[in-house]
């Protein structure tokens, strides 16, 4: 078990290098951040002095060598849109983004979850074909409009809930929380349905079939026979063995929730690391697209193997034969 | 019991009533606003950029300030002037004192303006005449410039005065540098003499300043509170304002604006801005890069020019593309900046397509030619849709062009001259400028008429390299003519020569546009600085 952890953290190691050297191959085509960094009547001397001075000039695996000596030192530099340090910058906003996914992952699960089981075990009820026509609209429309449309109807039309922002902050050490201010929590209402609406859907549609497939095999009907409650069957018996494929996607979708805030937070106007990115790519922020590539590659790695562990803990067989533990179920 | 009951409620009622009612006349006047990106930094130093310094003028004080036409009025200079051709003096006010309550002195000018000529500082530009900045006492600076600069007062109403104890007791005594490995205190933190105190600064998330009770001038607004907000989605934007969660957004989207005027609880505050959108040449290359030409290069030929210039229908994208939103011109500057030659802003009439293919087949191209199209898509309102348009309108002369439209930073790192004054890579390109160092001809002459010279920092961003001896000549007798009336005279012909050479297609000057709640009152000038000192909320 414990071997298993480190030789992941290991490959998770490997990754982290890959995505920074891609992502240090593909930043030569975001533009050239020095135009931004100069006023219109900046001469061309000077711009060309500054790209020197910082190292724009270098190819690609130096300047990523360079990036990962100072990463390794804990300095990932400043920003070239503001000269802040950008590891502040990041764990600044790194709250607001966690809040927000967190939210959106509980409004998809705790929704999403027993709305799948609902249909999966009344298909034919007319409220299961309901949920199901309105859950093709969730993963139909693109989120922006989703979002763009729950800020018509609750904030400007009826004016119940703030049109963007995070509302009123409490400050716990460097972490800002929304969570104990009312106009905290008003205001994550929105953004988080908008994030975690397609989620929602996915487990639900997850969950459902899933149901239908267990609920044809025989140890339901020995269930049955043996005169359980529905209760005990449905979720003692159905839902625990639909649960792998389920915890392997809503983990998986957690870091695509932190990774696809970006669109989320754009729209809301949220101040989270995905709107700090969208600002960087526009300005070609070097150092700052860098350090978020990476920390969105950890999340994502960090998560995967948080769902490899939670395996153990839900499917038995793969206990008994954790001497092995690259054998992995799904 | 019912009753009872009845009357307790509206007893309640009532006093809550009143209470709302009391604290709605003494009500803090909190005034939030917002803008598509943040202001980058506190430092004042930091960019030449429109937005920053406008912000932080509200923190910050210059020696002299714009007024609301754009002139210049006293700030912390009460007095200035030339003592002779090559010194000028600055008279500084007495009494003012830092947000901190520290008094302000000559030390803080030399200081500020030392910092904003040297280190990471991005207003170097404006130092470039300046022998000696010197302080006589504490309420006078007198400045030796190596030539005479009639300009220099103009130049540093962009200079805003920081307090020196304060600079150099946090160790950002020097502009902040992002090549440097460590923070600098002045980008988070300020310390001015302006009519508002920082109270507040969460990058990219909020900014919020209050009015300096102890400040030197009668303030005209009546706030109590000022909350900035980035909102970088126009339709969140809009929403925000409709939703009534801020009071008012600053540059609106010119699809939007229509919208917003419909609605009864929000104004539209409009007018046009002092930049001008121009088309370029390639006039220095003899063989263009991206043409179907070999070895010779169009745009020498006068004729040619003139042909697109008179093809390219202004009123039309205004119409189609600007919405109504832009104000059409013929000149390089813009009303309201010194220079601007009314009599010469008429745009020669469109030529019908057979008359600009007949001066095209005059130059020697009787089947017209190709030629690639460089345009921003970021940068301007509505740029790409402009240089459509524009290629639409080539087209019926029998000009094929090949458009390539990019984001900014990709944009002008292709277009921009290069390091060793070279032109930039392009045939024919979209282009922006406002003389906002200056409010001065001068400068759009220095920088994008006059022939390219690495030496003397002349045509820098002449990015096609026009060249014409006479108007070279004439730019650099203007730049230090202190006689009004010749100098005048000097801007007349050189205006003329360069538009009667169809040296660039001006375009507009696209619009200004802003969008308030019905209850705000507010100054807007034209060359978008929003400042707070002039807004009221009823």
């Amino acid at each position: 078990m414990t071997a298993f952890v480190l030789r992941r953290l290991a490959q998770s190691i490997a990754v982290l290098l890959a995505v920074g050297l891609v992502a240090f191959l593909l930043f030569r085509y975001v533009g050239d951040p020095i135009s931004g960094m100069v006023g219109q009547d900046t001469s061309l001397q000077e711009r060309e002095e500054l790209r020197q001075r910082l190292g724009l000039n270098d190819p690609a695996p130096l300047q990523f060598a360079r990036f990962v000596g100072n990463a390794a030192q804990g300095w990932f530099g400043l920003s070239y849109r503001t000269s802040e340090p950008v590891s502040r910058m990041i764990l600044e906003r790194m709250p607001a983004t966690l809040e927000l996914a967190l939210v959106a992952a509980l409004f998809a699960v705790l929704v999403g979850v027993p709305m799948g089981v609902w249909t999966g075990l009344y298909p034919r009820h007319w409220s299961s074909r309901l949920l199901q026509a309105v859950s093709l609209i969730g993963v139909s429309l693109p989120t922006f409009l989703i979002g763009i449309l729950l800020i018509l109807v609750f904030a400007v039309i009826l004016g119940v809930l703030p049109s963007f922002g995070r509302g009123d902050t409490v400050q716990l050490g460097w972490w800002t929380s929304g969570f104990f201010t009312l106009s905290g929590l008003k205001a994550l209402i929105l953004p988080s349905i908008t994030l975690g609406l397609f989620q929602l859907t996915l487990i639900m549609r997850l969950v459902r079939s899933e149901m239908l497939e267990v609920m044809r095999t025989d140890y339901i009907k020995f269930a049955r026979a043996r005169g359980l409650t529905n209760r005990a069957i449905n979720f003692g018996h159905a839902l625990k063995n639909t649960l792998v494929p389920v915890i392997t996607i809503t983990g998986l979708q957690l870091g695509a929730i932190i990774a696809f805030s970006i669109v989320t937070e754009t729209v809301f106007s949220w101040p989270g690391m995905g709107q700090l990115f969208v600002q960087s790519v526009q300005f070609a922020d070097i150092p700052v697209m860098a350090a978020y590539l990476l920390l969105v590659a950890l999340f994502f790695v960090l998560i995967n193997l948080v769902v490899d562990l939670l395996y153990y803990a839900v499917d038995p067989r793969l206990r008994s034969g954790a001497a092995t533990a690259g054998a992995r179920g799904h | 019991m019912k009753a009872e009951l009845r009357r307790w409620a509206l007893a309640g009622a009532a006093a809550l009533a009143l209470g709302l009612g009391a604290a709605s006349t003494t009500e803090a006047k909190t005034f939030k606003w917002a803008n598509a990106g943040d202001v980058s930094s506190m430092d004042p130093y930091y960019r030449n950029e429109t937005f920053l310094l406008a912000f932080l003028e509200n923190i910050y004080d210059p020696l002299v300030r714009r007024d609301e036409k754009l002139g210049l009025e006293p700030a912390l200079a009460v007095k200035w002037g030339q003592m002779s051709p090559t010194t000028w003096f600055f008279d500084l006010r007495p009494n003012v004192k830092f947000h901190d309550g520290s008094p302000f002195t000559a030390d803080d000018v030399v200081f500020s303006l030392n910092r904003a000529s040297s280190g990471g500082s991005n207003l170097k530009g404006n130092f470039t005449s300046v022998k000696e900045i010197r302080k006589v006492n504490d309420h006078r600076v007198e400045v030796d410039t190596k030539y005479p600069d009639p300009l220099l007062a103009s130049k540093w109403a962009l200079i805003l005065i920081m307090s020196k104890a304060w600079a150099e007791k946090n160790n950002a005594a020097v502009a902040a540098d992002a090549t440097k490995n460590e923070e600098n205190f002045a980008t988070r933190n300020a310390m001015g003499t302006g009519g508002f105190m920082l109270k507040e600064r969460r990058a990219g998330e909020k900014t919020v300043l209050v009015p300096n009770p102890n400040w030197w001038d009668k303030p005209k607004h009546n706030l109590t509170e000022v909350i900035f907000t980035p909102i970088p989605n126009p339709a969140t934007r809009v929403a925000a304002l409709k939703a009534g969660d801020i009071d008012m957004m600053y540059e609106v989207p010119p699809q939007d604006t229509d919208g917003l005027k419909r609605d009864a609880n929000l104004k539209v505050i409009e007018g046009p801005e002092t930049r001008v959108v121009y088309l370029g040449f390639d006039h220095e290359r003899d063989e263009l890069l991206e043409s179907n030409i070999k070895g010779k290069n169009p745009f020498k030929d006068r004729r040619v020019r003139e042909a697109f210039h008179r093809s390219i229908d202004v009123q039309a994208i205004r119409r189609a593309v600007m919405r109504g939103q832009s104000f059409p011109t013929n000149l390089m500057v813009a009303p309201g900046i010194n220079g601007y030659v009314k009599e010469l802003d008429k745009r020669p009439p469109l030529l019908k397509p057979e008359e600009a293919k007949k001066l095209l087949a005059d130059a020697g191209y009787p089947d017209g030619f190709e030629t690639g199209m460089d345009c921003p898509n970021d940068r301007y309102v509505n740029d790409e849709k402009i240089c459509q348009a524009v290629v639409a309108m080539l087209a019926r002369i029998g000009i094929k062009v090949n458009l390539l439209a990019q984001t900014r930073s990709k944009y002008f790192s292709k277009i921009l001259r290069k390091a060793d004054n070279s032109p930039g890579e392009t045939s024919f390109f979209m282009l922006g400028w406002s003389p906002a160092t200056t409010y001065d001809v001068h400068n759009v002459f220095e920088s994008l008429i006059q022939t390219p010279n690495k030496e003397t920092k002349k045509g820098l961003f002449n990015v096609g390299g026009y060249s014409n001896k006479k108007v070279d000549e004439l730019s650099d007798k203007m730049e230090q003519e202190t006689d009004t009336e010749k100098r005048d005279a000097m801007i007349y012909e050189a205006t003329k020569l360069y538009t009667e050479d169809y040296a660039y297609i001006p375009l507009h000057q696209q619009a200004v546009i802003w969008a308030a709640r019905k209850n705000i009152e507010l100054h807007q000038p034209a060359d978008n600085r929003f400042p707070l000192r002039f807004v009221q909320v009823k």
